[in-house]
């Protein structure tokens, strides 16, 4: 079946992806296209489509604008408080999701529950979690005798509660996607290792880590870019602010401020191109990395 | 050191898969558990690796009792039947994972795995990644991973059930060849009776969970020591008629399905009223009709290798015999079979178990040729 492909198959294959394609040229490839063009934009009618000036002014005010800077830091500690908590919890649960439990549909299920459930829903509750009088999490922290903490209004936990939140709402995902590799992973592989003499803590190190190595490097991929494009959960759980004291601003917080609520149009572009610099170059090193270090079959 | 299994039972849900074997397997010998799939041989395997923990009785090493040692403890090596080569690791790292676990020095274990290589003849692919290895290389490697720690013991599960039928011969004779070479217990699972007479010292003949016979290859088949054995072994397989004695005449009997009588000299047979009988297609020779122990129509004639099977029809009774080739026959003629009573096979009709018969001292059969 696999011939050489003609001018004829390849415009009827051309006609089966038209639709789908159709929408994502107008909805994905031209708006990113329009808004790294417009990042250049100095001074233009937005609704005329009219352009007077162009040039990088927009970069430089955004390097000097403490906000930006602010935003960008605070969404690398967001990812790298995120990403890591995440992996090693969600590969943990899925180790002991793929073992032989009882009422293992049952939890999988609540597992999954996370990921179904909209942001807006897990917010408002996790906002009464983390309520600073009748909060669970600090009735929790009161039987060791910490004092109540003002997760919500407190510069300083804001950010914790938001990564905290954020990990749990990630699991979900995670720990299915885990649980596929998991069970890619030939049982042959095991009984082998133990015949050659390699405990549990070995078998893991040794057979589970490198075959799941293709997943690892999936979920991380995907983990770091999600990290980098957080907004649902700060805009949910704080009410739409960016945290008390912009504590929790990250950069597509940034950008939606600076688009929807003081309408620079321009310098949100250049914002969303920035963060999409970062990511890429954030991918690319991982996938030099993962050349090195992940195994496919 | 010799193994010793003692009342070994494994049960599983609601199915006994092993039913109490008892049983020596001395050192450096070569046994193959052989029987029809679903019969227990891969389970007790397993047992004997420590991969499963049996329900019932006990393993022994040597004085050892090692029924509930895990299977990481018992230093044993193990060929799986899909060799289970670990994918993400060169040849040269498969084979040095056992001494990694270890803890063996680096250079003594990269040393002690290129003499395994030497020995299975893969040293010269100890980069490659196993999914670059042909199946017969791979097998090689498998082979070589599980002897690299100097087991005392070495499983082997179907190992050749995955190869095509050349390289089936020749790994059967290079695991025999290595297996003498290192001196070392080896215990193989196969269903192919081919393989387990042509290369074992001993085979323990297992069905339905139970321990039917455990003997030399050559006896097993000269000697059934019930009708399962007897029909398992053998290709083509063994004829089986149902006797009812006569009550006029001493020591004869009527073929059940056909009106034809035989004679027996056996005392042995006596006691019984009823038979059954065990005919080997290669020992029924064609002969004059008032030497015939059984006479009908042909009914099929087929050349297999150096030999011509036919299917020779008695009342609803069929009959495979291996003739001559030279002797012309055609489909619808009558033939007459003749067998000598040393070789035909007497078995109880209510217990299956063996009264009799079989020529032990058989040399004009030939193992190698009906297996």
């Amino acid at each position: 079946m696999m011939s050489e492909p003609t001018w004829k198959s390849t415009f009827k294959a051309f006609l089966y992806l038209l639709p789908a394609l159709l929408i994502l040229i107008i909805f994905n490839i031209y708006p990113i296209i329009k808004s790294f063009l417009m990042s250049f934009y100095i001074d233009f009618d937005y609704f005329n489509n009219v352009v007077y000036e162009r040039g990088v002014r927009n970069f430089i005010h955004l390097f000097q604008d403490p906000n930006f800077i602010k935003a960008t830091l605070n969404t690398f500690i967001f990812v790298v408080g995120v990403v890591p908590i995440s992996i090693i919890l969600s590969l943990t649960i899925a180790l002991f999701l793929n073992s032989k439990i009882k009422f293992l549909g049952f939890f999988r299920t609540i597992y999954f529950l996370p990921f179904v459930t909209s942001v807006v829903a897990v917010a408002i509750v996790w906002s009464w979690i983390f309520h600073s009088d009748y909060g669970l999490l600090n009735y929790f922290l009161g039987w060791f005798g910490i004092d109540p903490i003002n997760w919500l209004t407190d510069p300083t936990y804001a950010m914790p509660a938001l990564i905290i939140l954020s990990i749990w709402k990630g699991l979900g995902f995670n720990i299915i996607i885990f649980l596929a590799g998991l069970q890619n992973i030939n049982q042959q592989y095991y009984l082998a290792a133990q015949v050659d003499g390699a405990s549990a803590w070995r078998r893991f190190t040794n057979m589970t880590l490198p075959l799941l190595s293709p997943t690892m490097f999936f979920v991380s991929i995907i983990s770091i870019i999600n990290g980098f494009k957080v907004f649902d959960e700060i805009f949910a759980l704080f009410n739409g602010k960016p945290g008390p004291a912009n504590s929790t601003l990250t950069v597509v917080y940034y950008v939606y401020q600076k688009f929807y609520e003081e309408y620079e149009f321009s310098l949100a572009a250049a914002a969303a191109f920035v963060l999409f610099i970062i990511v890429f170059i954030f991918t690319l090193v991982q996938l030099i990395i993962g050349k090195k270090f992940v195994h496919y079959d | 050191m010799d193994i010793h299994l003692e009342q070994l039972t494994m049960q599983f849900d609601d199915v006994t898969a092993v039913k109490h074997i008892t049983t020596t397997i001395k050192n450096g010998e070569l046994v193959s558990l052989l029987g029809p799939s679903g019969c227990g041989k891969s389970t007790t395997l397993m047992l004997l690796s420590g991969l499963y923990k049996p329900t019932g009785g006990e393993i022994y090493f040597g004085d050892k009792r090692v029924t509930h040692l895990d299977a990481e403890k018992r230093g044993i090596g193990m060929v799986f039947q899909s060799y289970a080569l670990y994918p993400h690791l060169s040849v040269l790292k498969n084979i040095m994972f056992p001494l990694k676990m270890q803890r063996v020095a680096k250079a003594e274990a990269k040393q002690r795995a290129m003499e395994m290589a030497k020995l299975v003849q893969i040293d010269h692919l100890t980069d490659r990644k196993p999914a670059q290895l042909s199946g017969g290389q791979q097998q090689r490697v498998a082979i070589a991973r599980a002897l690299v720690k100097n087991p005392k013991l070495l499983l082997l599960d179907e190992p050749l059930s995955n190869l095509d039928a050349r390289l089936r011969l020749e790994m059967r004779e290079e695991i025999r060849r290595i297996q003498q070479e290192v001196g070392i217990t080896a215990v193989f699972v196969t269903h192919d009776q081919e393989e387990a007479l042509s290369i074992s010292d001993r085979v323990m003949l297992m069905n339905q969970g139970e321990l039917q016979q455990d003997s030399a290859p050559q006896e097993m088949y000269r000697t059934p020591s019930n009708v399962f054995a007897a029909s398992f072994l053998g290709n083509p397989p063994i004829n089986f008629l149902n006797l009812t004695k006569e009550e006029s005449k001493a020591g004869t009997y009527t073929i059940d399905g056909t009106n034809q009588q035989v004679t027996f000299m056996n005392p042995a047979l006596k006691a019984y009223e009823t038979l059954k009988i065990g005919l080997r297609p290669e020992h029924l020779e064609i002969a004059a009709e008032n030497e015939a122990f059984i006479t009908g129509e042909v009914i099929h004639i087929e050349t297999i290798g150096r030999d011509t099977l036919i299917r020779v029809q008695q009342g609803d009774i069929p009959v495979r015999a291996l003739v001559d080739p030279k002797i012309h026959l055609q489909v619808g003629d009558t033939c007459s079979l003749a067998i000598e009573e040393n070789q035909i096979h007497f078995f109880d009709t209510n217990t299956s178990e063996r009264i009799g018969g079989g020529f032990s001292h058989d040399v004009r059969t030939n193992l190698e040729e009906h297996v």
